[in-house]
């Protein structure tokens, strides 16, 4: 079907016509902007990781008395699925499926994203209990500079859905959406890749024994 | 003490106030600081409904997403801030000439304005001055019609006013830090400094960078994705070469001072412990952070200077440059060297003497690509018919110092004897001995060589030399004693000394800071003169150098669209190429409508709750912060619903204007390199064929 791969990451395809070609200069810069993003989480990552021991805690709570991998687990498991369902959004676009059928897949992750957030918010809380607070540690500042600012992210990737629904119902299908809806996808995945990483360097490896 | 609707803004934020009730003479000159931007800012509102400029202001400049109206706002800023950073540079020098046990100035005040001092010089002259060079010429040099993302980079330049009326601000209300421009805790945190100062410096730099990385996203993407037909990578002038580094170096250096200040700003705001001494926190993170941007932030200032030398030495030498793929490489090497190396800033804060080795072999390795750098533009040099002018002063300044600069930078990069002269003026020295002839010359330099085409006439060449010689014996009478003062054991950041045999290094420094004085002052004195003169200066014609690349190719200043077609590029140096040949400024075939990017007020709005909203942080005022944050983002979003946000040129307009200046260039008499500073130079230059073989190369 497409012939042109202008950029990296799903191309709308030839087929989209001024959409397509469009692109290729917008979405490239989003990679840019991804590529600048990627280093501000790698950073707080590594400001984590200089904190995450005994003198980092400074005799407050630690990861065992403050995580509970279940309720991580089910939120990694809803922000995988809202990445296969934004998929599923970005395809419908390309292979022009109609409003409808976009609309529904965005909604969809919309749904799922708001699961995840109102899931996490439900962990910070149960942390806040314990006395795992910021103000607690250097640990803990770490701890909720990283994980609610991926949170943040994800809070801004469905305010950002909401306004291309909104821009869908009243501007209909124009270029302009075609292309924020493939960056919103980037976006999308990309709090997804930190997500896993969040996962795996913090809750598992903060867990382990 | 804070309350609902003003925070923790009251009468005693005043530093009006202060003066009153204790008139000491830092409160003096603290007062007539702040008397200076109110009576400023009123002069400057006056002078507009005067003459009634508010409406030509806002549609021709203010909402204008032109890069080069852009570029020129950027300079008009960098230049403002440039004039109170030298006063401030010389208070401080006056205040160390009569240091011995005294003085004028409080220590606190003298903290502040080193403080103020470097963040200006660094955030707000040396930053904006390359984002509008670099607005200005890349898209002309590429043969573009605009940035990548026009809108964007009105929002950039919002952000980075913003971060500077914040400075400016808190000449008025409340303090700046005392905590130098890295800013660093624990002695900037809440513990210390309770003030609003220390979040002074936070909000300007924090929002100012965010308009800094968006500024390097978009020069790479255009420089990418928006070149003319046939303009390959290494067919690109050399200054776009820099450009691409330093932008790549804005990408991936300014998240990490985002990140360390948000993070600091968490510390005062929320009792976070990210670098408190108490509760597990860490201050080396902070320190890492900042200097994990700090160090490339010097190659990202010096990098496009580089650049900006290595097109005023070829013209001003009628020769191509020699070794422009050694050019290109080196300036790679030295962007990914910057990264590499930044643990030099700390060498006496504790790691290990291996890890001070590995970073200080590293730091000596930049030297190479440099030198490779200065050998090419030597080589540029030799056997050309070099011309004096201006720009070619501060070139000449800038090789003997900048070597002297980067050779005592070479020494610093020894760990040994960076424990003998740490925090002493041997430091302030070398820094000042590159980032002075490095950069500042080199915008200097880039300022004289492409105003005439952004405005359509040249800067009055006496006044120039005057205004140069006076930068380069200025900057060496007042910088170089400090090394050997430096050696001593003078330590910087110092308001007072003890030991008399400084006392004559420091009236020597002192002169040298009035003849920088006097080089602003000529500076000034020049553009009047030459706004006066500009008829007799005029060259419209747009080549008034015998310019080797693209932007010459235009009238000046050139239209908003800047290419009637776009160009089609053959060659390296292709406008030079096409004089040689005969191909220039020859009638299209056809024209076509061009389609342009409307203006907007969007950025205006992004700056003006940016500076509400960094106000309300700093005084504590959190529903304006709010509201002002919540308007901005409605803002930015509403913009987005806009379907039609460009116009279209009709083809007819684009011919008659392009051919009424082919016609005038046609008629105009071709003028030799030796008639060039003369009124003769209406800016055709004619071809002049080298006289050696060599020089041809
Ligand atoms: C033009 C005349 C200038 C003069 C007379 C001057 C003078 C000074 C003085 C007296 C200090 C304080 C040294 C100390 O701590 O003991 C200082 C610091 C500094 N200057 Fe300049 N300076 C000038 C230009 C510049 C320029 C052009 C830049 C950068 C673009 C610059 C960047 C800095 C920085 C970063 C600091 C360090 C501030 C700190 O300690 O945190 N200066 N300067
Ligand atoms: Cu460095």
């Amino acid at each position: 079907m497409t012939t042109s791969n202008l950029h990296p990451g799903p191309n709308l395809g030839d087929h989209h016509g001024e959409a397509h070609y469009g692109a290729e200069a917008i979405v490239f810069g989003f990679w840019v902007f991804l590529m600048s993003d990627l280093v501000i989480f790698g950073l707080v990552f590594a400001s984590y990781l200089t904190v995450a021991n005994q003198m980092g805690m400074a005799g407050g709570p630690g990861p065992a008395e403050a995580f509970d991998l279940r309720s991580v687990f089910v939120q990694t498991m809803i922000l995988l699925t809202s990445s296969l369902t934004f998929g599923f959004a970005t395809l419908a676009m390309r292979c022009n499926h109609g409003r409808a059928a976009i609309a529904r897949w965005l909604a969809v992750s919309l749904l799922l994203g708001i699961g995840f957030l109102t899931l996490e918010l439900r962990d910070f809380a149960h942390m806040i209990d314990v006395g795992a607070v910021p103000q607690r540690s250097g640990f803990w500042s770490a701890f909720w500079g990283l994980v609610p600012l991926h949170g943040v992210h994800v809070a801004s990737g469905c305010l950002w859905i909401g306004v291309m629904l909104a821009q869908m119902a009243v501007l209909g299908m124009i270029p302009a959406v075609k292309t924020r809806i493939l960056r919103l996808g980037l976006f999308w995945h990309f709090l997804d890749l930190i997500w896993v990483a969040i996962f795996s360097i913090v809750y598992l490896g903060g867990l382990m024994p | 003490m804070t309350d609902t609707l003003f925070g923790r803004l009251d009468l005693s934020s005043l530093s009006l106030w202060h003066a009153i009730q204790t008139p000491t003479p830092s409160e003096l000159i603290a007062a007539g600081a702040a008397m200076a931007v109110i009576l400023g800012g009123f002069g400057v509102l006056a002078l507009l409904t005067w003459f009634r400029l508010w409406g030509p202001l806002w549609r021709n400049w203010l909402t204008s997403v032109d890069h080069k109206r852009i570029g020129i706002m950027y300079c008009a800023l960098a230049l403002i801030m440039l004039a109170r950073g030298v006063i401030e540079g010389v208070l401080m020098r006056s205040q160390q000439a009569f240091g011995l046990h005294g003085g004028f100035l409080t220590p606190e005040h003298f903290s502040q304005l080193f403080s103020t001092h470097g963040t200006i010089m660094i955030f707000f002259v040396a930053m904006p001055f390359i984002a509008g060079v670099i607005n200005y010429v890349m898209p002309l040099q590429i043969g573009a019609r605009d940035m990548a993302f026009p809108v964007m980079n009105q929002i950039s330049l919002g952000l980075t006013a913003t971060g500077a009326a914040l400075v400016m601000i808190s000449l008025v209300l409340g303090q700046f830090s005392t905590g130098g421009w890295a800013n660093y805790p624990p002695y900037t945190g809440a513990d210390f400094q309770p003030g609003p100062g220390p979040d002074y410096w936070i909000w300007s730099i924090v929002l100012a960078g965010i308009g800094t990385t968006l500024s390097g996203i978009n020069f790479a993407v255009t420089i990418y994705k928006e070149r003319a037909p046939g303009m390959q990578f290494l067919r690109m002038p050399i200054f776009c070469w820099t450009v691409i580094c330093t932008s790549i170096i804005m990408v991936f250096a300014l998240p990490p001072l985002t990140v360390a200040a948000l993070m600091l700003a968490a510390d005062r705001y929320l009792d976070f412990h990210f670098f408190t001494n108490d509760l597990g926190g860490n201050m080396m993170n902070y320190v890492n952070l900042f200097w994990l941007f700090g160090h490339p932030e010097v190659y990202l200032l010096v990098i496009p200077c580089y650049g900006i030398f290595s097109e005023v030495i070829p013209t001003f030498s009628g020769k191509r440059i020699y070794g422009y793929m050694s050019m290109v490489y080196a300036t790679m090497s030295i962007a990914v060297l910057s990264f590499c190396v930044w643990l030099h800033h700390f060498f006496t804060m504790g790691q290990s003497a291996n890890i001070n080795a590995a970073f200080g072999i590293a730091s000596m390795a930049i030297a190479v690509p440099t030198g490779v750098k200065t050998y090419n533009w030597l080589a540029t040099l030799f056997r050309g018919r070099v011309r004096m002018t201006v720009p070619m002063i501060y070139a000449i300044g800038f090789f003997y110092l900048f070597v002297i600069g980067g050779l005592t930078g070479v020494m610093l990069a020894n760990p040994v004897i960076s424990y003998q002269v740490h925090n002493t003026l041997f430091l302030v020295a070398h820094f000042h001995n590159v980032i002075i002839p490095g950069v500042l010359f080199g915008l200097l330099a880039g300022y004289h060589f492409w105003f005439p085409k952004a405005f359509g006439f040249r800067l009055d060449e006496r006044w120039g030399r005057a205004a140069a010689c006076l930068w380069i014996a200025g900057f060496s009478f007042t910088f170089l004693p400090l090394y050997w003062l430096g050696l001593q054991g003078m330590p910087r950041r110092s308001a007072t000394f003890s030991d008399p045999a400084f006392q004559p290094v420091m009236w020597l420094a002192l002169f040298g800071a009035a003849l920088i004085l006097a080089a602003l002052t000529c500076l000034a004195v020049q553009l009047w003169v030459s706004i006066r003169n500009r008829d007799h200066l005029a060259v419209p014609l747009g080549d008034p150098w015998n310019g080797r690349a693209l932007e010459w190719s235009i009238p000046s200043p050139p239209p908003a669209y800047n290419f009637a077609v776009l160009p089609q590029v053959a060659a390296r140096d292709d406008f030079a190429m096409a004089k040689a040949d005969g191909r220039t400024f020859a009638e299209p075939d056809a024209y076509e409508d061009i389609e342009m990017p409307d203006n907007t007020a969007i950025g205006m709005i992004v700056c003006v709750c940016a500076t509400l909203m960094g106000l309300a942080l700093v005084f504590w005022i959190w529903w304006l912060a709010v509201l002002s944050f919540a308007v901005m983002l409605v803002a930015l979003i509403g913009r987005t619903f806009r379907v039609v946000t460009t116009h279209v040129i009709p083809a007819a307009e684009i011919a008659a204007a392009h051919r009424a200046w082919l016609a005038r260039v046609q008629a105009a008499p071709a003028v030799s390199r030796r008639d060039e500073t003369r009124e003769r130079n209406r800016g055709r230059a004619m071809l002049e064929r080298p006289t050696t073989p060599e020089a041809a190369e």
